[in-house]
């Protein structure tokens, strides 16, 4: 059974992929709404297949890398449809979904590194796990659009307009739509990293500890805040406020693989 | 039911015959009415733009036979003469006239390949006749088909999208920057005839607030007038430069009007946010080294003119997909209208085999007296049940068969055979 969603999301994934490609090279518009519709069927298989990995735990699949980053992928693609839905804006899911499926290839072929030294279970435990990584996501639905804004301005300074030009989104919007992602994620990890204090300090009465994920998710928060700030500048608006939102996704990237795997031991996977 | 259209485009008739022979809207529905006043038409529409007059009908008799009668009314409609006007006319009828239309509203037939202002057109033209009670039944179906296949074009090919002149390239690629042009704002250097075309697709965006320079305040004050803009007098162009979101300069000038040195100025003004700069003019009113400022996008008449061209082949690979799409609309109205005729020649054609029955029975079984009223009923029903068998049955199957009546779409063929002496209705 496991495998047959597994099977089923990579499918859908694969075709909601190539759909929003043919959107974006020939403009089809039914491509793009078979995109749309084969990207939320997939979540749907993903739903059930992160369900099926977590069953037994009664918990949200965080207890390996695997499981993890299966979750990201799905909240990925989640969260880019939301913004679609919200913007009116499908072109951009071609650039998205190679992401999405790559996390969702590797998190397949991850090992399953079981790791649980604490009992990470509860309903605040798994909010505070699905809001962190709800947030990476939305930090990585920006990052790639940051990316897309600075391809496509590139290419109007540079005055090389092709086919996909025309129908990538403004230049205006790109920047709106990464705002926005800023905003779901900083929100989320807001949310998420309270209720990991709250969880932390039921479990052992103490509220506050040192550990180095601490460190980095408060320079993470401070630098999207900060990126919120200079993003609606007329100074930063623009190319610098993008690479300023790419650089700020090193550190949550920094935050998902150094820190958890070497620095930390409380935070290994999320 | 046969279909008329008579008109002349920019194909058949120079404009000086074009413009004799417009209609205004009011004038449209006026010659409208007189048609069906007068006869020619059952129904009928008339489809004026600034290229193309066209009239379409449904005649009470052959549609040939109305060719004439519709050529004479146009001629003195217009008061043009008719050995200048005929020539200029072209005329389809049912599937070339149902054809021509649908590619009237996908922009095909149009001297901009792919124009989107057609198909508003063609509804407008429509929802006036339909509202004035001008068109009925086939007219209804065949311009209710025109604006879906003229939508399914537009949505489902790339015919329409592109810019096709040096002005809407430029609109759009602002468009590209700043997304709607309703919040933002454009300065105009230049008052000539390409500025106003830039100005009026800008108009056509909402663009929230116009500023317009000229060396000659009164040409400067005329653009600003008819497109409600801002005068700003020419002395104080280098205060402008901070105010606008779009500039579109058209200049004579020989050397450049705004120096890279000017707009960098203007760009610490306006704190940097995004300016897309529309150089227009030959020689060029931009200093190219201009380009390099950071958020200041500028493209000249060059570049403008390269996108044109790129497009307009690209709009020529998509015309197959959009023809198919025609003949596919083509096939369905033809279908319907079949169905349609189908109906009435079969009630028709049970009419008078009805009445042949009738007038049989009268003439020969009266004569055999040894009938009995019971076996003289019998025969009677065996009669009907043959009929039915051998001519209702299958035009019944024909009238439910879609396939059928594909095959069958000449239904006069039905008719001709079966009842030669019925004249058409």
């Amino acid at each position: 059974m496991e495998h047959l969603f597994i099977l089923l999301t990579l499918a859908a994934y694969l075709a909601s992929f190539a759909a929003y490609v043919v959107f974006l090279v020939a403009g089809r518009e039914w491509a793009g709404r078979l995109g749309s519709l084969f990207l939320a069927a997939a979540l749907v298989a993903h739903y059930y297949e992160l369900l099926d990995r977590s069953r037994g735990l009664h918990t949200v699949p965080y207890h390996d890398l695997s499981g993890s980053m299966s979750l990201f992928g799905w909240l990925l693609g989640l969260t880019y449809l939301s913004l679609e839905l919200f913007h009116r804006q499908r072109s951009v899911g071609a650039f998205v979904l190679p992401f999405i499926l790559a996390f969702f290839g590797v998190a397949q072929l991850a090992p399953s590194d079981r790791f649980a030294v604490v009992p990470a279970t509860g309903v605040a435990f798994a909010l505070h796990v699905t809001l962190s990584i709800l947030a990476y996501a939305a930090f990585g639905l920006s990052c790639v659009l940051s990316l897309i804004y600075l391809a496509e301005q590139r290419l109007l300074r540079e005055r090389r307009i092709g086919d996909v030009v025309w129908r990538l989104p403004s230049l205006d919007l790109l920047d709106r739509m990464s705002q926005s992602g800023v905003l779901v994620g900083l929100l989320s990890i807001a949310v998420g990293t309270v209720l990991g204090f709250v969880w932390v300090s039921r479990l052992t009465g103490v509220l506050w500890h040192y550990d180095p994920k601490y460190v980095i998710t408060l320079v993470v928060l401070i630098a999207y805040v900060f990126y919120l700030r200079v993003a609606r500048n007329p100074t930063w608006r623009g190319a610098r406020a993008s690479r300023l939102c790419i650089f700020n996704f090193a550190l949550v990237i920094f935050s998902f693989t150094v820190v958890n795997l070497f620095l930390t031991r409380a935070h290994r996977y999320f | 039911m046969e279909i008329v259209l008579v008109g002349l485009n920019h194909r058949s008739a120079p404009v000086e015959v074009r413009e004799r022979v417009s209609f205004s809207a009011e004038q449209a529905l006026r010659a409208a009415e007189e048609l069906r006043a007068q006869g020619i038409f059952h129904e009928t529409l008339v489809l004026s733009t600034c290229n193309r007059s066209e009239v379409y009908g449904v005649p009470p008799e052959p549609a040939r036979e109305s060719l004439d009668a519709l050529s004479s009314y146009l001629s003195g409609f217009h008061a043009v003469r008719s050995d200048l006007l005929r020539p200029a006319l072209y005329h389809h009828y049912d599937r070339h006239a149902v054809r021509h239309l649908f590619r009237v509203a996908s922009g095909l037939d149009s001297m901009m390949l792919g124009e989107a202002e057609i198909l508003g057109q063609v509804r407008e033209a429509y929802r006036a006749a339909h509202s004035h009670g001008a068109t009925g039944p086939v007219l209804n179906r065949l311009f209710q088909g025109a604006l879906e296949v003229g939508k399914r074009v537009r949505s489902e090919t790339d015919l329409g999208t592109r810019p096709m002149s040096v002005a809407s390239a430029g609109v759009k690629l602002a468009e590209r920057i700043f997304g709607k042009l309703a919040e933002r704002s454009a300065l105009v250097l230049g008052a000539g005839t390409i500025s106003e075309q830039v100005v009026s697709q800008l108009r056509d965006r909402c663009i929230s607030r116009l500023y317009v320079m000229n060396r000659s305040y009164d040409r400067a004050a005329a653009l600003a007038r008819e497109f409600s803009g801002e005068v700003i007098a020419w002395e104080k162009w280098q205060e402008a430069l901070a105010l606008p979101d779009v500039i579109v300069t058209s200049v004579s000038s020989e050397e450049p009007v705004l120096l890279r040195r000017a707009l960098e100025h203007g760009m610490a003004a306006r704190r940097n946010r995004p300016l897309f700069v529309m150089d227009l003019g030959l020689p060029r009113n931009v200093e190219p080294a201009a380009a390099d400022l950071y958020n200041l996008y500028l493209y000249n008449i060059d570049d403008l003119t390269n996108i044109v061209e790129q497009n307009r082949s690209a709009r020529q690979g998509e015309v197959p997909r959009a023809e198919a799409i025609v003949e596919e609309h083509v096939a369905k109205f033809l279908t319907w209208q079949a169905g349609v005729e189908l109906n009435a020649v079969i009630a028709a054609l049970q009419g008078q085999l009805k009445e042949q029955r009738t007038a049989l029975v009268r003439e020969r079984i009266a004569r055999m007296a040894s009938l009995s009223p019971q076996q003289r009923a019998e025969v009677e029903a065996l009669m009907d049940d043959l009929l039915e068998k051998i001519l209702v049955d299958p035009a019944r199957r024909l009238q439910g068969e879609r396939d059928l009546r594909r095959k069958i779409q000449d239904v006069e063929a039905i008719r001709d055979l079966f009842l030669p002496e019925r004249h058409r209705s």
